[in-house]
């Protein structure tokens, strides 16, 4: 039998196969469930610092300034029992650390500078085995340029190096000019796992209301060739080991990333659709996949197609495009 | 400085204490009692435990009087039970005192004392409530400040269980209960020591058991009755000694020593004053001062009251005493003399060792927290000290009717070098009275000086001003009055220069902050020239700040005051800035502690960069030749009452008005709101009528009528001023008589508008190219502010349109009526204003409104100006205020009066008819069906000045009568308004009368589903899942269902609407109601401050609560089932929104999600089960057939 265990952000992990953060390992109910699922560890849902000012807006409404003498004290109960996000995120972990045997990865989205390395710090102290920094900046300002943008998120892994001694993974999207150099950056400023990729909440527009309504749109299969296609470039080119999320849906998707270069793979949108239980069959799966091919370990498989690995490494590239376009039939086309 | 001093204010030091010794608390809100229930609510909500570990249960009821029969069960059940109180409070619960204190049942009610409605409503501070209770066998204990508040609460605990005699302890209203002071806590052990467990359990011994059962509340006869009332007499008279020994056992053991009556002032006093209350401490400062100068004076405060220890009285007195002054701070029209005087003049009668007492004289003080000041006291000592001094007075005001009033020199006193005093002008919603609160407990915590904070507001819940008074003393304080001279003045908003005259408290050479955009030099070019007079006067030191702008560069918007606060320690000495800099950042992380670092990183950061913004003016020798004058309170053009009265008050001068200035019997002139011009909106609607659809809707949905629609002939706008916008009209048929060449206007009123920006929400009209432009966008009103006042002004000069022939019933029409309601002190954003606003647009000229006291009372009647109006022909709503749980019953009172005159009047006519010929004839004869009813209503009033006209031409003793009476003849609309807190709970049983009643009145229930007016308590129109006041840990129980209850009585038209959801719905059913001939009742969803929500978008949160089945719409017209058709409509479609979905934009229930998940979740899902089942009954109810005629028998005159 293939040995599957990992090794990840310094945590020995009995196979690749992790959940990432998604409302599943929002309780700890869903967490256990995950945990008897066979789920090697689990990222908890970001903690968003805008998530705490909003907390915080609400218990300080402007309306409790008061301006009526018969309500000195404002209009809603006195919060100073209150707790915000921080509250239930810490909470949350605590009661995971208790009763998880598996390691347990805390996930923060700062929103201020001060913000990320604070944050970051409370939840190193509330226990977590290793932290994961849920980077998402949409650079929508056009005065700000891309190396403004890199620069920014270097400073802020670095800020975040400096407030905590746990291993430490950073998840961004792919839109970087060359996210290969990103990965190598960020791993000098401090990370010790990319993971690739995030999803962002993406922009709808209400035909009724012509408003804008954002909404976060799961992942498919179809997905993850982009994860792939930045693994398989990265692996063994980056100081630092590499999560794929986004896409991750079955065991085959599982193999193929690994056979590109990742440490692990993390799931969440098949395991909203099919339950926890699924990730035990895609454990299976995968164990089954290098079992029949007589791997002795994962280490061995592990990025033997990447693209250091492969023979036509410019699959990986551009030319993979006219490849692709040349091999298109009329009426052939699979829906992939 | 030991650990047990705290800095609280009245309500919180009494309730600690009630907490700690209760098993039972039953609450019920009323201002400026509720903190303390409140407070009781909160701590047992978090667990926290009484003496003996136990958590006290805390029950609101419906009513004070229903928490005075719940407090007087768990007494009869054998538990220690409280309840807090004032006012109007009080005397409900007046019959339950007799029979606790006839049931010899020990109990503590602690009252917050404070004046009872008479001639208009305060909810300030005197002895008129607790007056009126002297009578009912509570023993009664008053405290004269914050530290005795709760002391004697613990006393008054300990002497109840000692002698069971209930007692009521009580402090003065806001002056006690809300000024904050350094205190000594009464520690735990204390009060244990006080509480005596075998009393306690001989108490809980006594309580109804069916193991040993005895029967209480017998009915007796002349027979035994009598003897049985006196049995009780030795309890009563042993309550002074055990009252005398609770006090001398809390001495011994906290080294605060109490008498019944405690004296202070001259041994060989001649002249003495006897006071209760907070008045005591500045009497008391004032005999100081006159008896080290010399003077042989003293006074004497009474702490127990009820029973009247007339023998210790005397003997409090010293044997020199020759002439006693007795201060009451009630009024009893009528009584030969005031409650405590009488009690002195019968003491002295009866006790007093010569056969020659001193001569005894009795005033009145401080009616509604009117200012009582030393100097107030030196007048009245020097009145004892006159030949024949007066035997009543009144002192703190000028009576130039009755002339008892005694003249008082305010330079007579000032106030000692060693207390330092500050104070502050703020904007309610600015932070100002927190970070005050707080400086209070910095100095009380980090110094030996004592801090006392009391702060002042205005009467309007939007852009109010706040004044804070801080005084900071070597010594106890026991000053009871607001400062006059002070060496520290914070403006902390410009616009207070034009509003009041701050200045004026200044002390000379006083230290001044202004907060204010600019440099030292721009600010001082900015002030009128008034103040720059008074700045160059009196010597003062003027730095400024911009303090919003640095709160704004720190991520704090509108959070400047922690920066002002760090100035104000700055520019003092009363900590080192240092230290002080230190104190203020850990309170801001005592305050945010585990609530968000960066907030708290931010707000030390704005702290530390406060000094650095702080810049001292140089002062100019003398003010600027071109410096502007202070903008006169109200226009020209107001009227005298006006000039007079109104813009005395407004200007904060009211105490200077003159008996004589102010109307007898409550009435006062209506529409002065327009005189106001507040000025207070930063941005406002500035319309767009390229895009405008005249669809109507901003002026309708406005809380404050400050945006308005007018159409008028093309002709009437040839003299408009430039910049005045106007655009052809789209006339859709919702009246008769309009021409197509008319043009529409959407005019904003700059100095009334508030901001709150729902216009501009509501709004449907996009530009084609940027949808974020419409017909109406907020601007900053700088640029706007002069155009729009010329505007504004010309707007108002053009015709009002003709109602004959609107459609009233829908959206445009009823738009174009003139709104007879405007500018009210609402909150900016109300959701109950728009209603009001409409029905004086629907009914204005014929509206009958009684109005429950709440935030409709308030903002529709409180002084200095109101907001109901007469319309160009000088007719308007008749609007009155009686109380808050009879609303109803006043309303039907009115509504009886007014039918009997038409009645009457119609009598008198028949008997006329046939030498009146046609008029009397047209008058008599029933209005056409479908008839339009402006129509009617103006043809009848044509018929009764043609009446009239007859009647003048032929005297006589019938048509002299219908002389009189002619004007009924016009049916007058009668509404009764209120909010939910009325309707459902204190004032239930009286709606559930009316509607079973038949009479035509109409009832408007403008629901926020909490106790708005009294800041948020929960009513039973509260929602399962949310939290409130009273209900800090989600309220527990679904809201009840008034609409449903009210359609069992069959004859009464019911109305749920929410103009958010459905706007032409909610005209709709205020037109049916109003044409329902028998009771109407018409339930306004109204989205509250109290809510959590961002107000510009209450009408977003309407629709939402539509669309989720939370407020479903409905019409349930009894009148349809004559017509075969059946009663309930369903106006909105089935939930399509989540309840959940709806619920979390919305503060109250977001905060139980965040504190609390698991019962949340629990709360929501029965909640969404709620609504699902009224969903499922209600569709079932639209096909309910009833077979009994519901019509209402029409009287036949």
């Amino acid at each position: 039998m293939t040995d599957l265990t990992t090794s990840y952000l310094g945590l020995s992990l009995k196979h690749p196969v992790l959940a990432s953060a998604s409302p599943l390992t929002g309780s700890v109910e869903s967490l256990l469930e995950l945990e008897s699922a066979g789920a090697a560890a689990v990222v908890l849902p970001s903690l968003f610092e805008e998530q705490i000012e909003a907390d915080l807006a609400l218990i300080h409404h402007p309306g409790d300034g008061g301006s009526n003498p018969e309500a000195h004290g404002g209009y809603l109960p006195d919060a100073a029992d209150h707790p915000t996000a921080l509250d239930h995120a810490l909470d949350l972990l605590g009661a995971a650390k208790d009763q998880l045997r598996i390691p347990v990865i805390a996930s923060l989205n700062g929103d201020s500078d001060g913000g990320w390395a604070t944050y970051a710090a409370a939840l190193e102290g509330g226990g977590a085995d290793a932290l994961e920094l849920n980077i998402y900046l949409v650079a929508a300002d056009p005065t700000v340029s891309g190396s403004d943008v890199e620069r920014a998120y270097l400073r802020l892994v670095e800020h975040v190096r400096a407030a905590v001694s746990v291993p430490l993974a950073v998840k961004v999207g792919p839109q970087f000019s060359s996210p290969a150099n990103m990965a190598r950056r960020l791993a000098d400023a401090g990370a010790d796992a990319l993971v690739l990729f995030n999803r962002f909440y993406q922009p709808d527009i209400d035909l009724e209301t012509m408003s804008v309504r954002p909404d976060l749109v799961l992942s498919t299969s179809a997905d993850l060739r982009l994860t792939l296609r930045w693994i398989a470039v990265m692996a063994g080119r980056v100081d630092a080991a590499l999560a794929a999320t986004g896409g991750a849906h079955t065991a085959d998707d599982v193999v193929k990333l690994l056979l590109a270069g990742a440490d692990v793979a993390m799931m969440a949108a098949a395991l909203l659709k099919r339950g926890p239980e699924h990730l035990h069959d895609v454990v299976e799966g995968v164990q089954r996949w290098f079992d029949e091919r007589d791997y002795r370990s994962l280490d061995e498989a592990r990025g033997s197609v990447s693209q250091v690995s492969v023979a036509d490494p410019a699959a990986y590239e551009r030319a993979n495009y006219l490849k692709t376009l040349a091999s298109y039939r009329p009426g052939t086309s699979s829906d992939a | 400085m030991a650990p047990t001093q705290l800095t609280v204010d009245g309500n919180e030091a009494a309730a600690r204490v009630a907490h700690r010794v209760s098993q039972v608390i039953a609450i019920y809100p009323i201002t400026p009692a509720s903190p303390m229930g409140e407070l009781a609510d909160a701590w047992s909500q978090a667990g926290a435990t009484n003496l003996w570990g136990e958590v006290p249960r805390v029950a609101e009821l419906q009513s004070e009087a229903g928490a005075a029969g719940t407090l007087h069960g768990a007494l009869q059940g054998g538990a220690l039970a409280t309840t807090f109180t004032a006012s109007q409070g009080l005397l409900l619960m007046v019959p339950n005192l007799y029979k606790i204190a006839g049931e010899l049942l020990p109990a503590v009610i602690h009252v917050a004392a404070r004046s009872v409605a008479t001639h208009a409503l305060s909810i300030f501070g005197d002895h008129s409530d607790v007056m009126a209770v002297r009578q009912t066998g509570m023993a009664m204990l008053a405290s004269a400040s914050v530290q005795e508040a709760q002391d004697l609460a613990l006393i008054a605990h300990s002497a109840t269980l000692a002698t069971r005699v209930p007692f009521v302890h009580f402090f003065d209203g806001f002056r006690t209960s809300h000024e904050v002071a350094t205190v000594t806590a009464v520690k735990d052990e204390v009060i244990a020591a006080m509480i005596d467990d075998e009393l306690v359990a001989a108490h809980q011994g006594r309580g109804l058991d069916p193991d040993h059962p005895e029967v209480r509340g017998t009915a007796q006869n002349p027979d035994v009755f009598f003897q049985a009332r006196e049995a009780a007499n030795p309890f009563h008279a042993a309550v002074p000694d055990a009252v005398r020994g609770a006090m001398d056992q809390f001495a011994d053991l906290t080294g605060r020593r109490y008498r019944p009556f405690d004296y202070a002032g001259h041994p060989e006093a001649e002249r003495v004053v006897v006071i209760m209350g907070s008045g005591a401490g500045t009497v008391g400062e004032a005999v100081e001062s006159m008896v080290a100068a010399g003077a042989r004076v003293g006074v004497v405060t009474v702490r127990l009251y009820r029973p009247f220890d007339a023998a210790g009285l005397v003997a409090a007195l010293p044997p020199t005493t020759t002439r006693v002054a007795v201060m009451d701070r009630t009024k009893e029209p009528g009584s030969a003399g005031e409650p405590l005087y009488l009690d002195v003049v019968a003491a002295l009668a009866r006790h007093w060792p010569t056969a020659t007492p001193p001569r005894v004289i009795g005033g009145r003080y401080g009616l509604s927290s009117k200012e009582f000041t030393p100097a107030m006291a030196l007048a009245v000592f020097g009145e004892l000290d006159e030949d024949e001094p007066r035997a009543e007075f009144t002192v703190g005001i000028v009576d130039d009717v009755t002339h008892l009033n005694l003249v008082h020199d305010a330079a007579s006193w000032v106030e000692p070098d060693d207390v330092r005093r500050a104070v502050f002008f703020g904007l309610g919603s600015d932070g100002t009275v927190g970070a005050n609160k707080n400086s209070a407990k910095i100095v009380g915590a980090h110094t030996d000086l004592h801090a006392q904070g009391y702060f002042v507001y205005d009467s309007k819940k939007s852009g109010s001003m706040t004044v804070s008074h801080l005084r900071f003393s070597p010594r106890p304080i026991a000053s009871a009055y607001l400062i006059d001279q002070a060496s520290f003045v914070g403006v902390h908003f410009l616009g207070a220069f034009d509003r009041l005259d701050p200045l004026a408290v200044a002390a000379q050479g006083a230290t001044v902050l202004i907060n204010a955009p600019g440099t030292p030099k721009e600010v001082w070019a900015s002030l009128p020239s008034q103040v720059q007079e008074q700045i160059v006067a009196k010597a003062l030191q003027v730095w400024t700040i911009d303090a919003n702008a640095l709160a704004a560069a720190h991520r704090l918007p509108g959070r400047a005051n922690t920066i002002l606060q760090t100035c104000f320690f700055a520019l003092t000495d009363l900590l080192d800035t240092e230290d002080a800099i230190g104190a203020i950042k850990d309170a801001i992380t005592d305050t945010y502690a585990k609530r968000g670092r960066a907030v708290l990183d931010r707000n030390h950061a704005a702290v530390d960069a406060a000094l650095g913004a702080l810049a001292q003016l140089e002062v100019p020798g003398g003010p600027d030749r071109d410096a502007r004058s202070r903008r006169t309170p109200v226009p020209a053009a107001a009227p005298d009452f006006v000039q007079r009265v109104t813009a005395t008050i407004m200007a904060g001068n009211g105490d200077l008005l003159p008996v004589s200035a102010l109307p007898v019997g409550g009435g006062f002139p209506t529409g002065t709101t327009r005189w106001e011009k507040r000025a207070i909106a930063s941005e406002i609607p500035i319309w767009d009528p390229e895009i405008c659809i005249d669809c109507a809707r901003c002026a309708l949905v406005c809380p404050h009528a400050a945006i308005r629609l007018k159409v008028v002939p093309a002709a009437a706008l040839d003299n408009a001023p430039a910049g005045f916008r106007d655009k052809a009209f789209r006339d859709k048929g919702f009246r008769d008589d309009g021409n197509p060449s008319d043009r529409s206007i959407i005019q904003v009123a700059p100095d009334d508008c508030t901001g709150c920006g729902v216009c501009v929400s509501i709004c449907p009209a996009h530009s084609k190219e940027a949808v974020k432009h419409r017909a109406i966008n907020m601007e900053p009103v700088a640029p706007h502010r002069e155009t729009e006042r010329t505007n504004f002004e010309y707007f108002l000069s053009l015709p009002e349109h003709n109602r004959i022939g609107l459609k009233l019933d829908t959206v445009k029409g009823s738009q174009l009526a003139q709104p007879l309601f405007e500018f009210s002190g609402a909150c900016a954003g109300c959701g109950e204003t728009p209603y009001l606003k409409l029905l004086t647009q629907m009914l204005g000229d014929r509206l009958v409104v009684a109005n429950a006291t709440g935030c409709s009372s308030i903002y529709g009647g409180n002084l200095p100006t109101t907001p109901w109006r007469l319309d160009q022909h000088g007719r308007g709503p008749a609007w009155a205020n009686s109380l808050f749980e009879d609303n109803a019953e006043f309303g039907l009172g009115i509504r009886l009066a007014l039918d009997h005159h038409e009645a009457a009047a119609t009598a008198l006519l028949r008997e006329l008819a046939p030498s009146v010929g046609h008029v009397a004839e047209e008058l008599l004869a029933e209005p056409a069906d479908g008839a339009d009813p402006e129509a009617t209503i103006a043809r009848r009033r044509e018929l009764v000045e043609d009446l009239r006209t007859w009647l003048a031409a032929h005297p006589g003793a019938v048509s002299d009568r219908l002389g009189e009476l002619a004007h009924h003849l016009v049916r007058r609309s009668v509404w009764l308004v209120g909010g939910d807190g009325w309707a459902y709970d204190i004032g239930f049983g009286g709606v559930d009368h009316v509607l079973a009643s038949g009479a035509d009145v109409n009832i408007l229930v403008l629901d926020t589903e909490v106790y708005s007016n009294t800041g948020g308590q929960t009513s039973k129109a509260t929602p399962r899942a949310a939290v409130a006041k009273f209900s800090s840990g989600g309220k527990a129980t679904a809201k009840k269902d008034l609409g449903m209850l009210a359609m069992d009585h069959g004859g009464v038209y019911v109305a749920q609407i929410a103009m958010g959801a459905n706007m032409t719905q909610s005209v709709k059913a205020l037109a049916e109601a109003a044409a329902h001939p028998g009771p109407s009742l018409v339930i306004a969803y109204s989205p509250c401050i109290a809510h959590g929500i961002d107000m510009s978008d209450m009408m977003g949160h309407q629709k939402q609560a539509a669309a989720s089945g939370y407020w479903p719409l409905y019409r349930f017209d009894p009148g349809r089932e004559e017509a075969g058709d059946h009663a309930l409509h369903l106006d909105s479609r089935p939930p399509t929104v989540a309840f959940r979905d709806f619920a979390m934009t919305e503060g109250r229930f977001a905060m139980l999600a965040r504190a609390n998940p698991a019962v949340a979740e629990d709360l929501m899902t029965l909640a969404q089960a709620d609504i699902d089942d009224r969903w499922h009954l209600y569709e079932q109810m639209v096909n309910v057939e009833r077979t009994a005629r519901f019509g209402i028998l029409e009287e036949d005159p």
